[in-house]
């Protein structure tokens, strides 16, 4: 389990890390989503004792990695986003290295066998590392993370350089490791996120500004209460009939003639309302053809870019911000 | 530290330095020797010890330049800072591994005296003084590179760093010529690694000379590893 504190990190007058506190728990796979600077690698160096925090606390398993940093350092398996490897070794002889470094007890052959079977690297193992491709050294980088096998895993951006198919199979590598280790992941891509992470801390600028369940965090922002209509007639008209929906709050027609005679419409429904029923009967009462129906739910792309920069393409609801505005200050 | 150690020897035979090392021990000895001793008639290798501090002076920055600056340009640090090592574990598994190639180059000075053996009568106690004197100076120069190359990220900038600190420890003995004799001179004199080092090749074994070197080492290494955990901090 992790558990951090108040973290801060000053690097001169620059405020890398501002006050952030979040728990990872057991057996939990946690994402750290933030743009480039945010301080997501800060937060990892100062997690596995690479770098010291100027104030605030990081426990692993209630060990402050401070206070006992060997004994902490001995729980975690960390892969920097730079994978830290030798590159005169030989894939192999880098893997022991590593086993002897960590002091592990696991019986070395069938460990480190089992290690490169998982990532798979096990044709590679009798390569020098300098010699191997990107994708490769990201994998052994993965490997020896899990030499050991620690209960807490801090991957920084673990499927860079990799290949689809690669990041596929890590991805569900990582969730695996999930069901039985504490996993920090941070990413900037999105869906990869969403695909494997329990929860989702969103960093910008050295602060949190959403740590919540992956799939509330969608839904909070977003809600069901919007939805995107399409239907053939006049556009007025069926405007006009949608507006006596009792919960509807607004309908705003987006676009005329998408398709001849059709129009597309953005309604939104008073919080909590779900109107699609009444939709849907009312175009057919009035034999107005509905083409096309869907919840306007943010991507979390949208989420991320929403909360980081406070904007959507421009344009946000007046509403839509002060819902973050009440999670950013949560 | 072991696995550190063990890494970092074998590192020097992936890559021509360790080789480059000892070539340049070997050659330059062996040119002392022959020319001191062997042409000169004598058994006598002191002066082969005293030159051999210039040769180590210049090309041991060459064993300890990579030590900790190639650890940092890779990041290969974050491994080691992260694992569950000490900070001094780190640091002596590196000063271990560059003194090894070191004293694997200085085992080859009693091998001189045994090739003199079969000519003449040789004296083997100041040939072991002598040794033992260049494997606690060899010390303070390994020490002193480590310190330098914790400092920086470049290896250039750390081998021309850790020669200059020994070129320092050299011309210290020409700038206390200069001062006028008070308490400054003495303590000037008294830190004299060059004098201390003449002092052994001399003749004259002083435990007082031993501990000063074996302090002089414990300080680099000490400041060491401070600046590992300074950086930490930073």
């Amino acid at each position: 389990m992790i558990e951090v504190k108040n973290l801060t990190k000053r690097y001169g007058a620059k405020l890398a890390v501002d006050n952030i506190s979040f728990t990872a728990e057991e057996s939990e796979i946690l994402g750290f989503l933030g743009p480039n600077g945010a301080g997501k690698s800060t937060t990892m160096n100062i997690l596995t004792g690479y770098l010291s925090s100027t104030e605030g606390q990081a426990l692993i398993n209630g060990i402050d990695i401070l206070e006992d940093p060997v004994k902490a350092k001995a729980l975690i398996g960390y892969l920097p986003e730079q994978p830290p490897l030798y590159l005169d070794m030989t894939v192999m002889e880098y893997l022991k290295f590593v086993y002897r470094l960590k002091k592990c007890k696991l019986p070395i052959a069938s460990h480190l066998g089992e290690i490169c079977e998982l990532v798979k690297i096990t044709e590679v193992k009798n390569r020098v590392i300098k010699n191997l491709s990107k994708g490769y050294k990201q994998r052994v980088g993965l490997a020896q993370a899990l030499v050991g096998n620690p209960p807490v895993l801090i991957l920084d951006e673990p499927t860079v350089g990799l290949d689809p198919k690669q990041i596929i199979e890590i991805r569900s590598l990582i969730k695996r490791l999930g069901k039985n280790h504490t996993v920090i992941l941070s990413s900037h891509i999105l869906p990869e996120v969403q695909a494997v992470c329990d929860k989702i801390v969103i960093i910008n600028r050295g602060k949190i500004v959403a740590n919540d369940n992956a799939d509330k965090l969608v839904h909070n922002l977003s809600g069901d209460h919007k939805l995107t209509v399409r239907a053939e007639g006049n556009a007025n008209d069926i405007k006009k009939l949608l507006s006596t929906i009792p919960d509807m709050r607004d309908v705003r027609i987006n676009k005329e003639n998408v398709e001849p005679g059709v129009s597309e419409f953005f309604l939104t429904a008073n919080d909590g309302c779900d109107i699609r029923r009444d939709v849907s009967k009312r175009l057919a009462s009035r034999n107005y053809p509905l083409l096309m129906m869907k919840s306007s739910e943010l991507t979390l792309e949208e989420i991320f870019l929403k909360i980081t920069t406070g904007d959507i393409y421009g344009h946000v609801d007046e509403d839509k911000d002060k819902n973050t505005n009440k999670k950013s200050s949560k | 530290m072991l696995a550190i150690l063990k890494r970092e020897f074998k590192a020097y035979f992936t890559s021509p330095l360790g080789y480059v090392f000892l070539a340049i021990f070997y050659a330059f000895s062996g040119v002392f020797f022959w020319v001191f001793t062997l042409d000169m008639g004598s058994t006598d290798m002191s002066s082969v010890f005293l030159m051999m501090f210039l040769v180590l002076m210049v090309f041991v920055p060459l064993l300890t330049m990579r030590l900790l600056a190639e650890d940092k340009k890779q990041k290969t640090d974050q491994l080691t800072l992260t694992a569950p090592v000490s900070l001094l574990g780190i640091v002596m598994g590196k000063f271990l591994a560059a003194y090894l190639i070191f004293a694997i180059g200085v085992a080859v000075m009693p091998l001189y005296g045994f090739v003199m053996s079969t000519f003449a009568d040789v004296s083997w106690l100041p040939i072991f003084g002598n040794t033992v004197g260049l494997l606690l100076l060899g010390g303070i120069f390994v020490a002193g590179g480590l310190f330098v190359s914790s400092l920086t990220e470049n290896q250039m900038i750390a081998a021309i760093g850790s020669f200059f600190i020994n070129l320092m420890v050299l011309l210290l003995d020409t700038l206390v010529s200069q001062i006028p004799s008070g308490i400054f001179r003495t303590a000037l004199e008294s830190i004299s690694v060059y004098s201390r080092y003449a002092e052994i090749t001399s003749g004259i074994f002083s435990l007082s000379s031993v501990i000063f070197f074996l302090s002089v080492i414990f300080i680099f290494l000490f400041l060491t590893v401070r600046v590992l955990e300074k950086k930490r901090w930073a």
